[in-house]
């Protein structure tokens, strides 16, 4: 997909989309001995819809006044967002290949230094919801009409920034700010149930006052859909709780704790990229 | 330095509505004028400064100037990592404002003490850490991190020296200002405890040691300058701060004479050794009780001259 594709993409288009972000994905971290390919594949789906059908952005103007904002909270699945870019022709694919290695501007935890497309570096959890927040705020306060989305982690609800910032966007009645939670159920080490429970986690935001929506995170339809009638509520932020599979496409991986870590080398990597063939 | 803040923001936000002011539920009083007259510019995230310093930043990726309000170490300490990650990563304008640097809350307890501030502050890369000693100074350094589009530091005292400011006095960002001139010895002073230094200073002239006053108004972007002249014209060096004498002034002065292959022919590092004051008081009590205030800058100073050089404090 290139900048010049029809926009918004049609279903296929972004499952295609998403099985590309996988492959990249697997190949980036398996070049980069790097980690979090469970996370990535976690959220694909979610990122090929947003890129594919949601965001209003232009990879001819990447810093246009009135474009959408999106923010990746769970900065560790950066690669995720890179293959995204660069498929919808922000920069070229073959730089993809670079990521994490020597000199390279694409790290592990994504930046927007030197990266058109990406709004905000992150990598420490936590962070994301506030900027977005405030970015949501300044365009009320400008009478801007572009809209803000998030991707965070379930893991990642542990922080208590992350209250801070839903507290802070009902209370400002934000309803061009929309989070999307990539709720596989696993965090680092274990499952997020076994770790610090989130349940009754729709109803938490239901109380902090927010309008809540749940999906299967992988079916673009769905997702499309939902994605597509922001906001949920006027006068309210929108949270898209999306049930997903850690792992998401490889068979090895999905619900795996080990591949939050785990670099895919080898006879793995081999069996991967077989298994995400078009 | 406080109302002297908040009424020159006032001003520049009457004329810019870019200028944003947010408070984390604190201030009781001193902002109510801000927000009366430009309500759209204010703003109360309530007791949640983490959060404060990512909004802050995601107004100012949307083009807004902020600056984050509340006391001792709650707009830093508290958000290192929003200031380290999101302000200076990003490099925007946002600027967190400390009310009560070093023992302004002295009576409240070790928690509002900001004694640490400066140390942190600087050592992230691209925040310009400034520490104004009087109020003519603190309307300068608002204006100048206004017009400064990265992030920055503004540490405010409750007891803020005398004016300093003489007809066509500049005031210029990383370049220290000479109250007085000397060749004694210089006192280097940063933030209101610039008072205790100029007094000094007087006490000083009348014993016949003619002493070089600096006000370090910031410690970031660092005036090398002012300490090579320092050591050359002058017989030593005085640092001044209330802080840890650990990674603040006395520290950027030290690292500046070892970087420029000088040492000057005495120093001394005056402010709070590696303890937190466990002992509450007025700022007057607790900078005499660590050796802050005048009579100790008089004191060093002439323990320097009788030929001491080079006292080793805190280690």
């Amino acid at each position: 997909m290139v900048s010049h594709d029809p926009w918004p993409s049609p279903i296929e288009a972004t499952e295609t989309l998403a099985r590309r972000i996988r492959r990249h994905a697997l190949n980036m971290t398996n070049r980069g001995k790097s980690s979090h390919v469970g996370s990535v594949l976690s959220m694909a789906d979610i990122i090929a819809v947003l890129y594919g059908r949601i965001l209003r952005v232009d990879p001819e103007r990447p810093e246009r006044p009135e474009r959408d904002r999106f923010v990746l909270s769970k900065g560790h699945a950066g690669a995720g967002v890179y293959a995204a870019l660069a498929e919808r022709g922000f920069f070229p694919v073959g730089e993809l290949a670079s990521h994490c290695q020597n000199g390279s501007r694409l790290s592990g935890h994504v930046t927007h230094k030197g990266v058109p497309g990406v709004e905000l570096s992150t990598g420490s959890l936590g962070h994301g919801l506030s900027v977005a927040a405030g970015m949501a705020f300044a365009a009320k306060l400008d009478g801007r009409g572009h809209r803000v989305f998030v991707v965070q982690s379930d893991g990642e609800c542990d922080e208590g920034s992350v209250w801070e910032a839903i507290l802070f966007a009902s209370h400002h009645r934000l309803d061009n700010l929309t989070v999307v939670v990539d709720y596989n159920k696993i965090q680092s080490l274990a499952a997020v149930a076994d770790t610090l429970a989130l349940e009754p986690f729709t109803d938490k935001w239901r109380s902090f006052g927010w309008e809540v929506a749940e999906v299967d995170g992988h079916d673009h339809a769905a997702l499309a859909e939902r994605l597509e009638r922001v906001p949920f509520a006027v006068g309210k932020p929108s949270v898209l709780i999306a049930h997903t599979t850690k792992g998401k496409g490889v068979s090895f991986m999905e619900n795996a704790v080990l591949w939050h870590y785990r670099s895919p080398q080898g006879e793995e990597f081999e069996i991967a990229m077989k298994e995400l063939e078009d | 330095m406080r109302d002297t803040f908040v009424r020159q923001l006032l001003e520049l936000a009457r004329a810019d509505d870019r200028i944003m002011l947010i408070t984390g539920d604190l201030g009781y009083g001193v902002l109510d004028e801000f927000q009366r007259e430009l309500p759209r510019q204010f703003l109360n995230v309530g007791v949640a400064e983490q959060n404060m310093t990512g909004v802050a930043v995601g107004l100012a990726l949307s083009g807004k100037v902020v600056f984050t309000y509340s006391i001792g170490n709650f707009t830093t300490l508290r958000c290192l990592e929003q200031l380290r990650n999101d302000a200076c990563y990003h490099g925007v304008n946002v600027n967190a404002v400390a009310v009560g640097g070093g023992f302004s809350y002295g009576p409240l307890g070790f928690s509002h003490h900001a004694t640490e501030d400066l140390a942190i502050l600087r050592a992230l890369p691209g925040m310009a850490v400034l520490s104004p000693g009087d109020c003519w100074e603190t309307a300068c350094a608002t204006r100048a991190l206004v017009a400064l589009p990265g992030p920055g530091y503004l540490r405010l005292d409750k007891t803020p020296a005398e004016s300093t400011h003489r007809p066509l006095d500049a005031f210029e960002v990383g370049r220290a200002r000479m109250i007085r001139d000397g060749a004694a010895i210089t006192l280097m002073a940063t933030g209101g405890i610039l008072g205790e230094a100029t007094t000094a200073a007087e006490r000083l002239a009348d014993d016949g040691i003619d002493c070089r006053v600096l006000s370090m108004h910031t410690l970031k972007p660092f005036d090398v300058a002012a300490v090579d002249a320092a050591v050359r014209e002058t017989g030593g060096i005085v640092t001044i701060e209330e802080h840890s004498v650990i990674g603040g002034l006395a520290s950027a002065v030290a690292e500046t004479c070892l970087s420029l292959g000088i040492a000057p022919r005495a120093f001394e590092r005056l402010g709070l050794p590696d303890v937190f004051a466990s002992e509450v008081g007025s700022q007057a009590y607790l900078r005499a009780r660590y050796g802050l205030d005048s009579a100790s800058i008089v004191s060093a100073v002439h323990g320097l001259v009788g030929g001491r050089t080079r006292k080793v404090v805190g280690l």
